[in-house]
C-alpha cells in the first residue's frame, strides 16, 4: 500500500489513542480501587470520543461526551462515593473466581465482534472524499426515516426513568 | 480579510497565537470579574471601600494576591497522601475544562479559535467535566465535609445543566443552527416585524429562555443562592476546603474564568454577541463586515460579558442560600417544566412564521 493513499496522520492518531484506550481499559480490571476504576473508564469514553472525531463524526463524539462523561460517569462516581469508596487500596475488590468466568465472556465477546465486523464490512473502504456527514443530516435522519425507533428508545428511557422514581419512592 | 493574512503564518505560529489568544480569553475576564466585582462591587454593596492600597484604587491588588498565593505552600493532607495523585489533578480537571470551553466563543467575524459546526453543544457537554474534577478533589482529600461538598456540587451541577440544555434549545431552533457564529449573524441580520434597527437579539424573543439560563448559570457556577456545595456555614468550603497555595488558585481562577465565558456564551445566545446590528453599517453577510469589527467585537463582547456577570454578582451578594431539597425543587419542578414549555411554543412559533 502506498503511503499517499493512507491517511498518516489519522492512523497515528488512531494508533495512539486506541493503545491509550487499551491500557485504561486493562486498569479499569486491575485496578484495587474502585474511584481508580471509574476515572480509567473515563480514559476510555473519551478515547472512544477522540475516535469519534478521528472518523469526523463531531456530533457523535460531543453526544458521548456529554453523555458518558458529564452524566453516566458522574453518576458512577456519586453513587460509589456515596457507598463504600475508600481511600487508598481495597483488598477484597478481586474476586479471585471471576477469572473462570471472565477471560471466556471477554473472548466471547472479542470473537462476536470481529466475526461481526469483518462479515459486515470485510475489506470494504470508504473512498478518501466521502461526504462528511453534519449535524444537521443525523438530525433529519433521526426525525425522518427513523422517527419511530426514535420514539420507541425514547418510551424505554422513560419507562426506565418512572420505574426508578417508584423504586426509590418510600411511601 | 484578516482570514488571507492568517494564511501566511505557519502552523505552529497560527497555534502559539491561539494559545496565547485562550490564555487572554479566560485569564482576562477572570482578573476584571474578581477586581471589578469581587473586590469593589461587594465592598460598595456593603458599605466599604475594598483593597485601596495596592496601586489607584486597590487596582494592582490582584498580582498582590496571585503572588501571595503562589508562594504558599502546596499542601497535601496525610490521610490524602494515598490519593495524592488524583488530589493533585483535580484542580487541573476543572480549569481544563474552562479553556476547552473557550475554544468555540467567537469574538469577531475572522476573531476565533474554530468556527465549530455544532459550537453549542460541544460547550454544554464540556462544561460537564468539571464536575468530574470537582467529585475527586471532595473524595480524594480524605475529609467530610469536602466529601458532602464534592456531592453536594454533583448533584446540583448535573440537575442545572438540564434546564440549561433545554434553554439552549429554544436559541437553536429559532436560528436554525447550533454555530455560534452563525447565531451572532442570525440575531444581527434579523428583523422584529420588518423593523431591523436593532436586529433580532434573542433575548426578546428568548425572554423566558434567557431567564431560565441565566439562573442555570448562577447554579452551575455555585455562586450564592446555589452555593450549597461551598456552603462555608456548614462545609467550611466544601471541596475546595483542604487545598493551598496554587491548587487553590486553580480552583478560583477556574470559577471566575468559568463566570465570564459562560456570560460571553449567553451574551452570544440572547444578546447578539460581538455584532452589531448590520444594518447600521449596510453590512449584509459575514463576508461583508468590515475589519475592524475584529477588534471592535471582542470589545463588545466583553462589555456585554461584564453587564451579565454584574447581574450574576449582584444575585450573589443580595440573596441567601437555598436549602438543598429547595434547590433540587426549584431545578426539576420550576425550571425544567418551564424550559420544556418554551420549547414547545418555540417550536410552533417557528412553524407557524
Amino acid at each position: 500500500m502506498l503511503a499517499s493513499d493512507m491517511l498518516v496522520a489519522q492512523n497515528v492518531g488512531f494508533f495512539i489513542i486506541a493503545a491509550a484506550m487499551v491500557v485504561g481499559a486493562l486498569r479499569v480490571v486491575t485496578t484495587r480501587n474502585v474511584v481508580h476504576a471509574a476515572l480509567w473508564l473515563v480514559v476510555v469514553l473519551s478515547g472512544a470520543a477522540a475516535q469519534y472525531v478521528l472518523l469526523a463524526a463531531e456530533f457523535v463524539a460531543i453526544t458521548q461526551i456529554m453523555v458518558y462523561i458529564g452524566a453516566v460517569m458522574v453518576l458512577f462516581l456519586f453513587g460509589t462515593m456515596l457507598t463504600r469508596a475508600q481511600i487508598g487500596a481495597e483488598d477484597n475488590l478481586n474476586n479471585a473466581k471471576s477469572w473462570i468466568f471472565g477471560v471466556p465472556v471477554a473472548v466471547l465477546m472479542l470473537a462476536t465482534l470481529v466475526i461481526a465486523l469483518n462479515d459486515g464490512f470485510g475489506n470494504e473502504k470508504l473512498p478518501m472524499d466521502a461526504p462528511v456527514v453534519n449535524t444537521q443530516q443525523v438530525s433529519d435522519q433521526i426525525f425522518g426515516p427513523y422517527l419511530l425507533p426514535f420514539w420507541a428508545l425514547s418510551f424505554v428511557l422513560l419507562a426506565a426513568a418512572i420505574g426508578a422514581i417508584v423504586l426509590a419512592r418510600r411511601d | 480579510m484578516l482570514a488571507a493574512l492568517l494564511s501566511e503564518i505557519p502552523y505552529w505560529g497560527q497555534s502559539l497565537l491561539r494559545v496565547l489568544g485562550g490564555l487572554v480569553a479566560v485569564l482576562l475576564p477572570a482578573g476584571t470579574v474578581v477586581y471589578l466585582f469581587l473586590f469593589k462591587m461587594m465592598s460598595f454593596m456593603q458599605s466599604r471601600l475594598g483593597p485601596m492600597e495596592a496601586g489607584p484604587y486597590g487596582s494592582m491588588q490582584l498580582f498582590a494576591e496571585v503572588g501571595k498565593w503562589l508562594q504558599k505552600e502546596d499542601i497535601v493532607p496525610d490521610a490524602a497522601a494515598p490519593e495524592a495523585r488524583i488530589f493533585k489533578l483535580a484542580p487541573l480537571i476543572v480549569l481544563a475544562s474552562t479553556f476547552l470551553l473557550v475554544v468555540v466563543v467567537p469574538f469577531g467575524p475572522d476573531a476565533l479559535f474554530t468556527n465549530f459546526e455544532t459550537g453549542i453543544f460541544y460547550a454544554l457537554a464540556v462544561s460537564s467535566v468539571s464536575v468530574l474534577g470537582i467529585l475527586i478533589a471532595g473524595w480524594s482529600s480524605a475529609n467530610k465535609y469536602s466529601l458532602l461538598g464534592g456531592l453536594r456540587a454533583a448533584g446540583q451541577l448535573v440537575a442545572y445543566e438540564l434546564p440549561m440544555v433545554l434553554a439552549v434549545v429554544g436559541v437553536v431552533i429559532q436560528a436554525g443552527t447550533m454555530n455560534l457564529q452563525q447565531i451572532v449573524v442570525a440575531q444581527n441580520t434579523g428583523s422584529i416585524f420588518g423593523f431591523d434597527g436593532v436586529g433580532n437579539p434573542y433575548v426578546i424573543t428568548q425572554f423566558v429562555a434567557f431567564i431560565v439560563f441565566m439562573i442555570a448559570v448562577q447554579a452551575e457556577l455555585t455562586q450564592t443562592p446555589f452555593d450549597m456545595p461551598i456552603a462555608e456555614s456548614e462545609l467550611v468550603s466544601g471541596y475546595m476546603t483542604e487545598y493551598s497555595g496554587f491548587r487553590f488558585l486553580i480552583f478560583f481562577i477556574g470559577e471566575f474564568a468559568t463566570a465570564g465565558v459562560f456570560s460571553m456564551i449567553a451574551s452570544i445566545l440572547f444578546l447578539g454577541g460581538w455584532g452589531v446590528p448590520f444594518s447600521w453599517f449596510g453590512w449584509t453577510t459575514i463576508d461583508s463586515i468590515d475589519n475592524w469589527m475584529n477588534v471592535g467585537g471582542p470589545l463588545i463582547l466583553f462589555t456585554k460579558m461584564l453587564v451579565l456577570v454584574f447581574f450574576i454578582m449582584w444575585i450573589r451578594f443580595s440573596f441567601p442560600r437555598f436549602r438543598e431539597d429547595q434547590l433540587q425543587r426549584f431545578a426539576w419542578k420550576g425550571l425544567i417544566p418551564i424550559a420544556l414549555a418554551n420549547i414547545m411554543l418555540t417550536a410552533v412559533l417557528k412553524v407557524a412564521f
